[in-house]
Order: C-alpha cells, then structure tokens, then sequence
C-alpha cells in the first residue's frame, strides 16, 4: 500500500475525489473532493438539503456514489476496480471496511432489545470475533467514559435523549474505528442535552480520534475543527480553518447561512 | 396553592381528596339487560346440570381412556410439528419476499398465494391422495440432476405425513405475511445501525431486525398456534386418529355421539387454555425494552390485589 502522506507529515485517513451522486433527477453531490488527515476534525456545515448527511453516508457506503471514489487509508470504499469500472465489493469485504468506520446516527439507533452493555459488547464479539471478557472490560471503559457505567443493564428507552447518544458513540468506539462519522448527532436532542454529548465528542477529540462531524453546532466546530466544510448544492463552497470559515467568510453562501444561525 | 383562593373561597367543608369516592351513575336500561343476561346464564347453567341427554357420567367415563389420550397426543404432535415447520416456512418466504431479487420474491408470492387461497380442507385431500397424482417419489436435483432416494408414496406419505405436509404448507403461507410484517415494522434505522457496525445482513436479521420484529410477530402467532390445534380436527376427514376422530370412532361404535363430542371439546378447551398462558409469558419475555416498565403478571396481580385488600380491611394499620 502506498503512503499518503501530506504536508504536516500525517497520514491521509480519508480522501474524498470527485464524488457525485443523484437521486432520481436531483443532484445531491456535484463532484465533492476531501481530506481527512489522522487525528483531524473535520466538520461539515450547510443548510438542510445541501447533501452534507449524503456526503457522510457514502463516507462508509450506507450510500452508493454515482462517479469519484472515497478512499480509506488508500483503500477504496465499497467498492472494486475492475478495469475500467468499479464493482461493489462483496458483503464480507463491506462489512469487514465498515467494521473500520464508526458511525453515530441522528436518531441514536440503538438496539432497544438489548442492555445497554449489550449494545455496546454486540459487535466486538460478533463480527470481530474478540473475547467476551476482553470486550466487557473495553465496553465497561468505554461506558465509564461517556459517564453512563452505572446504566449499563438499562435498556436504552429509559435514558434520556443524551445518555442514548453517549451510548452510541461508546458502541461505535468499542470497535476501535479508524475513523468515526457523526451525523447530526445532536439534532434530535432536547436543547440542555446537547452539552453532554458535545463534551464527550471534545473529549475524543483531544484524545486524536479522526473525525467527520455533520453537524449544526457552529460553537462546536470553531472550537474543536482543524477544518471545516460549507457545503450549500451539492458544492463544497468553503472550506479551511474555522477561524477564517466562521470568523471571516469569503463566500455570499456562507455569510448567509452564518446569519441565520449564529 | 394558596394562591388563587382570594376570589374564590375555599367551602371549609370539602372533605380530603382521598376519603371521596367516585359516584357512577347507572342507566336503568343496563339493569334491564343485566338482569336478562343473568337469566340466560342461569338457564344455561341449569340445562348443564339437568339435561339428561349430556350424559356427565360417560363424558367422565371416556375423559382419560386410553383412545382419547392418544387422540389428543396425536393431535398436540400435529400442532406442534405443523406449527414449527410453518414457521420455518414463514421465516424463510417472508425474507425472500423481502429480497430485492425477483425470482426468489415472486416465488414466494405465488407460494402464499396458492396456499391461502384454496381451502386448507381441501389441501389435507388432496395430500392424502398425493399417490393418485404422484406414484413415486424422488428426492434429487429437480430436472437435471440425479436421483438420491426414491419411494412409493403410498408408502412415505402416509396419512401423518400427509396431514402434517398439508397444515405445515398452510400454516407456512399466514406466517409468511405475519413474519414479514413483523419485520417491515423493524426502524430502517436499525438494518443501518447494524452495517455501520460491520455486521453482514445475515447477522443484522438474526441479532437486530427479527428479535425486534418478534414483538410483532408473537401475538398473531399465538392466535395461529391455536387456530392450528383447532384446524388439526379437519385431518379427520383423512381418517387420521387424532382428538376429534378418536371420539368419532368410540361414538359410531356406542352412539353416544354429544358426550364424545363434549369429551373434546373440553380437551381443545384445556390445550387452548394452557397455550394462551404461554402466550402471555411469551409477549412479556419479547416486550424487554419495548415499554418502560412490562405489565404486571397474574400472579404479581393477585399479590397485589390482595395486599389492597388486607390494607383496606384495617386502614388504621396501613396508613
């Protein structure tokens, strides 16, 4: 495998090229290139309907792309290269590249049928096949972390909006990902609950977890994003540090999704 | 609370919250109709004790003989076989109707559609004249390939087998459409959450969707279980010796045909008695995490009940 290696000397963890993607006659994603350094955050912001969550999706192939490619370390994701086409990849490959890539949902999606130990310990034992003591202790860790170790024989309907997320991103995190994705994750929670949730994502940050975050907490992105994206058409219309993104936009679009929501 | 007495005056009178009791009132029609039911259950209940014609002491006679027991031993490992296979059946149409390749989902489209759409009586016939249709039977790869076992059907279907193939077939096709909308009723969310975390769909069915779906699934299929030891007396016709024609042979033979009948029908009533307890515990056991807290069972219901009542006998010591 080749290195990739960019100009701070980090490794590429994530290389987005020339990615479209259309729904029916709607073009969500009109040829999106990206970067995701190891240990970077990065988050993208935009205005409903600009395709930043579709963006996120094809990131682990929950969503197919009509042409360019996502790469994980190098790696093409979901599918192969046959010639001169790209084939998707057989299921044990995929599961295997997702079983990399956590993912942290809007809506939690948690397994309501199990405890929240359970959620935690599910893949680790199932698809990686690792012992169960070992993951028990990593998941009792890992709960401990995101400050939910007393709940961990709840079922996720008894917690609160914010307790459920910060179980989620303990399940994602049990499977040791390359990269985490992060969709939204604090949109369907009630306003005092956001706090927590965004306090355990810093935390993961400061730890140096790669990280693409969508999301619409600007107070979040200026303070923890190496980068940040605004995306508005299916374009990428702006992007660099947040303190030139946020502080100083340069872009019409993005002056006018940043007064609505600052 | 104190707050809003200053226009209104609180009546000084008003006793505590806890001592009134809520007064419904009763339309005199309800006693009508009370009173016409209560003698209708009287009139039944006395023809239980005094119609001669019911024959107590044979129905008694006849309960545990042997014959009967083994109808209704017959009748138990047809259900519970047919119901098992069904489900096999069930589970295994309902996710290839859900599949996204035509073959396997039209397959097992006309496969439901066939088996609901005739009569289930009909089916038990025509499985137990299976030989007259196919004299042979083979087992191999269907059109090209060789022959593994082969056999008469007179022989290997026999009027169980028959039996069993013809409710196991029909059952197969309800519980397809009671699985699949079991599943369909499974969060999208849920299949994403479980690739995300690099499960295969294999797995994800196994572990997410179906013990979720089960919560749907469950309670129609108590309701099938039921109606499938009910439908196992239509083998009858097939002369297969399970309940009701175990009695059928001892009537014809003695003429005491409205014991025998109330001999099983007593039987099917205990059976589907027993099978709606398991039922409830089985709801209860697939509820887990479904509700904040499950419902209470009959037995923490009865505790309860009577804890309320001893408290309510001595108020002075409960409060």
């Amino acid at each position: 495998m080749t290195e990739h290696i960019e100009d701070s000397g980090r490794p590429v963890v994530l290389r987005v090229t020339g990615l479209k993607k259309r729904f029916g006659s709607l073009e969500v994603l009109r040829g999106v290139n990206l970067t995701v350094l190891q240990g970077e955050v990065m988050c993208i912001l935009g205005p409903s309907g600009s395709g930043k969550s579709t963006l996120l999706r094809t990131m682990n192939h929950l969503e197919e792309v009509d042409s360019g490619r996502v790469e994980l370390d190098g790696e093409l994701v979901g599918y192969k290269q046959r010639g001169s086409r790209y084939v998707t990849l057989p299921e044990k490959q995929l599961a295997a590249q997702r079983a990399r890539i956590g993912m942290v949902f809007q809506n939690f999606n948690l397994f309501p049928h199990m405890t929240v130990l359970q959620n935690v310990m599910e893949s680790p034992i199932g698809v990686l096949r690792r012992p169960s003591r070992e993951v028990k202790e990593t998941a009792m860790g890992l709960l401990d972390r995101v400050g939910l170790a007393d709940w961990s024989h709840a079922y996720p309907r008894t917690l609160s909006g914010g307790q459920q997320q910060r179980v989620a991103i303990a399940r994602a995190l049990a499977m040791k990902p390359r990269l985490m994705l992060f969709d939204e994750p604090t949109s369907a929670l009630d306003p005092e609950l956001v706090g927590e949730v965004l306090d355990v994502m810093k935390g993961l940050a400061a730890d140096g977890l790669t990280m693409v975050v969508v999301t619409h907490e600007i107070g979040f992105a200026r303070e923890v994003a190496d980068n940040v994206l605004f995306m508005d058409g299916g374009y990428v219309v702006e992007r660099g540090h947040p303190d030139d993104v946020l502080g100083n936009p340069q872009e019409r679009r993005t002056k006018a999704f940043l007064s609505k929501v600052l | 609370m104190s707050a809003p007495t200053r226009n209104r005056p609180e009546p000084a009178t008003l006793p505590p919250p806890d001592s009134v009791r809520a007064a419904h009132r009763t339309h005199p029609g309800w006693w009508v109709l009370v009173v016409f039911v209560m003698l209708c259950v009287l009139a039944l209940v006395r023809m239980l004790f005094t119609n001669p014609n019911l024959q107590w002491d044979v129905v008694a006679a006849w309960f545990f003989s042997k014959s009967i027991l083994l109808g209704l031993m017959r009748t138990l490992q047809l259900t519970v076989l047919s119901m098992l296979i069904g489900i096999a059946l069930g589970v295994l149409t309902a996710v290839m109707r859900l599949s996204p390749i035509p073959i396997l989902s039209s397959v097992a489209w006309f496969y439901i559609w066939f088996f609901r759409g005739t009569p289930l009586l009909v089916q038990l016939i025509f499985w137990y004249n299976m030989a007259a249709l196919f004299p042979t039977i083979q087992i191999g790869i269907p059109l090209t390939g060789p022959t593994f076992w082969s056999g008469d059907a007179n022989v290997v279907v026999t009027p169980f087998v028959a039996a069993l193939l013809g409710l196991a077939l029909n059952e197969g096709a309800y519980m397809s459409e009671i699985v699949r909308g079991g599943i369909l009723s499974v969060d999208h969310g849920q299949n994403e959450a479980a690739s995300a975390l690099g499960m295969r769909s294999s797995r994800a069915m196994r572990r997410v969707i179906l013990p979720q779906a089960m919560r749907v699934i469950v309670p129609p299929t108590g309701n099938q279980v039921i109606s499938m030891l009910k439908a196992s007396a239509l083998v009858s016709v097939t002369s297969m010796p399970e309940l009701l024609y175990s009695a059928q042979i001892i009537y014809n033979r003695t003429f005491q045909t409205i014991p025998l009948l109330i001999v099983a029908s007593l039987w099917y009533l205990i059976v589907t008695t027993i099978l709606s307890i398991g039922q409830y515990y089985v709801e209860r056991h697939y509820a887990r995490g479904g509700r904040r807290s499950l419902p209470p069972t009959p037995v923490e219901k009865f505790r309860r009940r009577l804890n309320s009542l001893r408290s309510r006998m001595s108020p002075k010591e409960a409060r």
